[in-house]
């Protein structure tokens, strides 16, 4: 038998949102983990300095105005060649690789961001409207998912980006490259949150509070958003995390195979795509700079997804 | 004859202390706790929500998850302390010395598996026949605890008995080992009423022949006053009355006893209105100080503020009040 | 104090389908299995009054309580709220919502976890458009929290700071907020503990009696519902075997089931009552016996019994009965 640790009374209820944060147990177990908290402040970091591209960065890679073909293929600054003007070398078009990292992690996360909101998006709304509804809705939605699932992401985007390029000749790829490969992904990674968000809507209608609101005659959006999604989100938000990774991935997959970004607007998985050329010709820090960042971060993401996981199961306490 | 095991109880508990380290400090949930159950009888603990009466038996077999912990006082099973022994000992005399039964016959049973299975691989565990025997056994059993065509059911899976029969299954389960306790959560909660009274029935007629010694835990005063011999109430992690069941249900002499007793619906009257006692029960890291009982007690006295009532004898039982100290 | 019945249920019945899956039972060639949770329930309660219905698992009260309100709509049968009937498709309409409320049995459930209890209890009142500002609202909640013998100040809580009990005493609130005055209780106490229960009881006693509240009480509990009710029904297998005022069924049970059923609650007083030994237990609601359900346990079964369906008779619906046999 288990015997649930006897409660100690109401967490105090301060009045401000801060203090309930602070008080919480999550902040605390947070805490306690200081591998979570490193992966926490990289994947921050991170996340800032892409964000201050335009301010951190020495240059423009995307200009082709301020880019040289001459510098090309510039060793680090520590090694033999190297030039001061770019600290960890340059590519096969002389762009600065320090810039282009930043600049290209801006790409790969509002990639990875918007096609993992889509992604959500779809997937909640689907998941809340099978599970409440039931029936044949919910059969047909989840054959749907079903079907989606035997469509890996490359396929998908292979797919999309076809149907894309033929409807819109003569617009240049860069206008649509974006929405395509956040269409993509966002087509490839609702399932999960369907599923989940299903199966946690099948027990939560169940529940009186719901019939209580029914009773009263709510209508049934009010129902779904202001008392079925507040309760039931609780685990998406771990796929969310875990799924950022994987989107970046994606996006660096499909950049890679020539399916994603022009190479004017190159991400992490472009500059990993461009180095892996020029790897035995022994310009190593092409593909490794890009590439280590991008692990480091996913990792970090990951890692906080998998703490995430552990700490919401009541069960782990 | 009398062999001396008839004196000595089976189960003795001695200033129990049960504690939870938590991130809010740490909780006492159960502040010495003391009684004895002697062979042959039915000890009903009651109490309500957080009382600590599942903590109790919990504590007793062992099975207390961390942040819990025994913080002080001994469990001897006949004589022997086991409140200290390591896992793989205490996982021993739980299967073959106590045994248990829990509220949910659902999850008590292992779907996947028959239940003559369950039934032979305890047995087996821990006694030492051969399969055929054990099989014989577990066939008795069942015809015991009143399952018809014993010999057919033994090879149903649980999910093919009704909730009484698959409660009844657990008995035999519970007996299957010979223990010589056993502890009971809640048995007949989950049950319908009228089932409820034959499940009691069987467990006291099982255990009195074999006397076996049993713990009931529940918080059904009803249960308890038709199988319990003795009884002991539990408040906030205190037992504050104990004695024969008569005694206790007809005339409780602790305040909250009473409040409990007269709080409980009658089914030959109907009174104006049900006796109630204000308040709750207090969370345990808000126990007041001295009586745990003082601030909803309709005779409390100054004295109850400062200093905490130990069990004394009254009468035929104890009772930790000091209404009852003062010149009795 | 009118004559009239203030909510009428007449011939409820309810079906539900628990066949297979379609392809399933094709390839296995069975047929369709059907559950009858509720067989021609009629009964009717005064304004004012409380009546309860008791039975155990799978007697189909809680049904009944659900159809009543509209939340399960039933396979035939009408209800009426103060003459107001149940439209099947649309429900009650919207005047009549406001006075129909209902308390659920669970209280860690009927609250949602992450509203504020404020929220909570005004939800009826927005829903019906009675506040018509946020300070009415404000002061209303204020109000019924205090009625229910709670804080006002308790307003911005959440439910899990509560205990059972006082989340029993919101849910209470939250059921009075739209001015309701017929309650259908859905085992309302049966998750608390005994001296909680009290509390609630008594509550909702005072509170019947100060507001004028007509309650349709569920409950498997005969003590409670001894001291709740006004009139009892007793329920078996979907049908209801025994309708009488209180003092009356306590005093004179006539029906074999009501009178197993009292004598299966445990003796608290410890009279030593002599008790008829129980017999069996309530069988699988998907393949019932034929004719009256409860002939396998009934120490005064026949051959009538077994193949004819006995009627309500004078609140009584037993051959044996009315035929005024005896074992």
């Amino acid at each position: 038998m288990t015997i649930p640790p006897p409660s100690a009374g109401p967490t105090p209820s301060g009045d401000s949102l801060w203090s309930r944060i602070m008080a919480h147990d999550l902040t605390y177990l947070f805490f306690r983990s200081p591998l979570t908290v490193v992966a926490a402040i990289l994947s921050l970091a991170i996340m800032l300095a892409a964000l201050m591209a335009p301010w951190l960065a020495s240059m423009d890679p995307f200009d082709p105005a301020q880019v040289y073909l001459a510098d090309a293929n510039i060793p680090p600054v520590w090694q033999d060649g190297g030039d001061p003007r770019f600290v960890l070398g340059t590519d096969d078009q002389g762009r600065d690789l320090y810039s282009a990292i930043l600049y290209g992690m801006r790409v790969s996360l509002v990639i990875g961001l918007s096609g993992v909101a889509l992604a959500a998006t779809i997937g909640i709304t689907l998941g809340l409207v099978a599970g409440y509804a039931g029936g044949r809705i919910d059969a047909v939605i989840m054959r749907v998912a079903d079907v989606q699932l035997t469509f890996p992401a490359i396929l998908i985007a292979l797919l999309v980006n076809g149907v894309v390029q033929a409807l819109s000749k003569g617009t240049s790829r860069e206008t649509w490259a974006f929405g395509v490969l956040i269409l993509s992904i966002g087509l490839s990674f609702w399932v999960q949150y369907a599923r989940t968000i299903r199966g946690s809507t099948l027990i939560e209608k169940n529940k009186d509070y719901i019939h209580a609101a029914r009773l009263v005659g709510q209508p049934t959006p009010l129902i779904l958003l202001r008392h079925l999604l507040p309760n039931v989100i609780g685990p998406v938000l771990v796929i969310l995390t875990i799924n950022l990774g994987l989107a970046i991935i994606t996006e660096a997959t499909l950049s890679f195979l020539g399916v994603g970004l022009p190479p004017t607007q190159p991400s992490l998985g472009t500059l990993i795509s461009i180095g892996n050329k020029y790897l035995f010709s022994g310009d190593w820090w092409i593909v490794t700079f890009p590439g280590l960042t991008l692990a480091v971060f996913v990792l970090s993401i990951n890692l906080i997804g998998d703490w995430l996981r552990d700490a919401l199961n009541p069960r782990l306490q | 004859m009398t062999s001396p095991s008839v004196t000595s109880p089976v189960l003795e508990l001695r200033n129990l202390v049960v504690e939870f380290v938590t991130r809010h400090g740490t909780l006492r949930a159960l502040d010495g706790i003391s009684f004895s159950i002697a062979p042959g009888e039915v000890l009903g603990v009651v109490g309500e929500s957080g009382a600590g009466k599942s903590l109790t038996g919990a504590a007793v077999i062992g099975l207390l998850e961390p942040p819990g912990r025994i913080a002080s006082g001994e469990v001897l099973l006949a004589g022997q302390r086991i409140d200290h022994l390591p896992i793989e000992e205490l996982r021993h005399i739980r299967g073959k010395r106590i045994g248990t039964i829990f509220q949910d016959p659902l999850t008590s049973l292992d779907p996947l598996y028959r239940v003559g299975e369950q039934l032979i691989e305890t047995i087996r565990t821990h006694l030492p026949v051969s399969e055929q025997e054990a099989r014989a056994r577990a066939i008795a059993l069942l015809a015991e605890v009143g399952i018809p065509a014993p010999e057919k059911r033994i090879d149903g899976y649980p999910h093919e008995f009704s909730g009484g029969m698959r409660q009844r299954v657990v008995i035999a389960l519970a007996l299957a080992a010979e223990p010589e306790l056993i502890i009971a959560d809640e048995p007949t909660t989950a049950l319908d009423v009228s089932v409820q009274a034959q499940i009691i029935a069987v467990l006291k007629k099982l255990c009195r022949e074999r006397g076996t010694a049993v713990m009931l835990i529940t918080h059904d005063m009803g249960v308890i006053a038709e199988t319990a011999d003795r009884v002991a109430v539990m408040y906030a992690g205190r037992v504050i009355e104990i004695g024969p069941v008569r005694d206790v249900v007809k005339s409780p002499k602790h305040p909250y006893a009473k409040g409990l007793m007269g709080s409980i619906p009658a089914l030959d009257e109907r009174p104006e209105r049900l006796l109630q006692i204000e308040g709750a029960m207090p969370r345990l890291n808000a126990i007041p100080q001295g009586c745990s009982f003082h601030p909803r007690c309709p005779h409390v006295m100054p004295r109850c503020h400062e200093a905490r009532p130990v069990l004394a004898t009254v009468g035929a039982g104890q009772v930790a009040c000091f209404l009852h100290e003062v010149g009795q | 104090m009118s004559a009239k019945p203030m909510v009428s249920v007449t011939h409820a019945r309810k079906v539900f389908d628990v066949s297979q899956p379609w392809l399933e039972r094709v390839l296995s060639g069975q047929d369709k299995q059907m559950l009858v949770a509720v067989d021609d329930v009629s009964f009717t309660i005064k304004k004012g009054e409380t009546f309860a219905l008791v039975g155990e698992s799978g007697s189909g009260k809680s049904t009944v309580a659900r159809m009543v309100t509209g939340l399960l709509p039933a396979s035939s049968g009408t209800f009426s709220i103060d003459h107001v009937p149940l439209d099947p498709e649309h429900g009650y309409p919207l005047a009549l919502r406001r006075r129909l409320q209902m308390i659920f049995q669970d209280p860690y459930a009927s609250l949602d976890p992450r509203w504020r209890v404020g929220q909570i209890i005004a939800e009826p009142m927005k829903a019906f458009g009675l506040a018509s500002n946020k300070d009415e609202e404000r002061a209303r909640v204020s109000q019924l929290l205090k009625l229910v013998g709670l804080d006002p100040a308790d307003a911005v809580k959440f439910p899990h700071q509560f205990s059972g009990g006082q989340r029993q005493r919101i849910a209470i609130a939250r059921a009075l907020a739209s001015d309701a005055d017929v309650i259908v209780c859905d085992e309302p106490t049966s998750a608390l503990d005994v001296s909680v229960q009290a509390q609630i009881l008594n509550l909702m006693k005072d509170l019947q009696r100060d507001l004028g509240l007509t309650l349709l009480f569920i409950s498997h509990n005969l003590a409670v519902v001894r001291y709740m009710a006004d009139v009892i029904g007793v329920m078996y297998l979907g049908r209801l075997v025994e309708v009488a005022r209180v003092e009356t069924l306590f005093a004179q049970p006539r029906h074999p089931y009501t009178r197993m059923l009292l004598d299966a609650v445990p003796d608290l007083a410890m009279t030593g009552r002599s008790r008829q030994p129980v017999q069996g237990e309530v069988p699988n609601p998907i393949s019932p016996p034929s004719g009256c359900t409860f002939h396998p346990r009934c120490p005064l079964a026949n051959a009538r019994c077994q193949t004819e369906i006995p009627l309500m008779v004078d609140g009584v619906a037993c051959h044996a009965v009315q035929e005024n046999r005896k074992a």
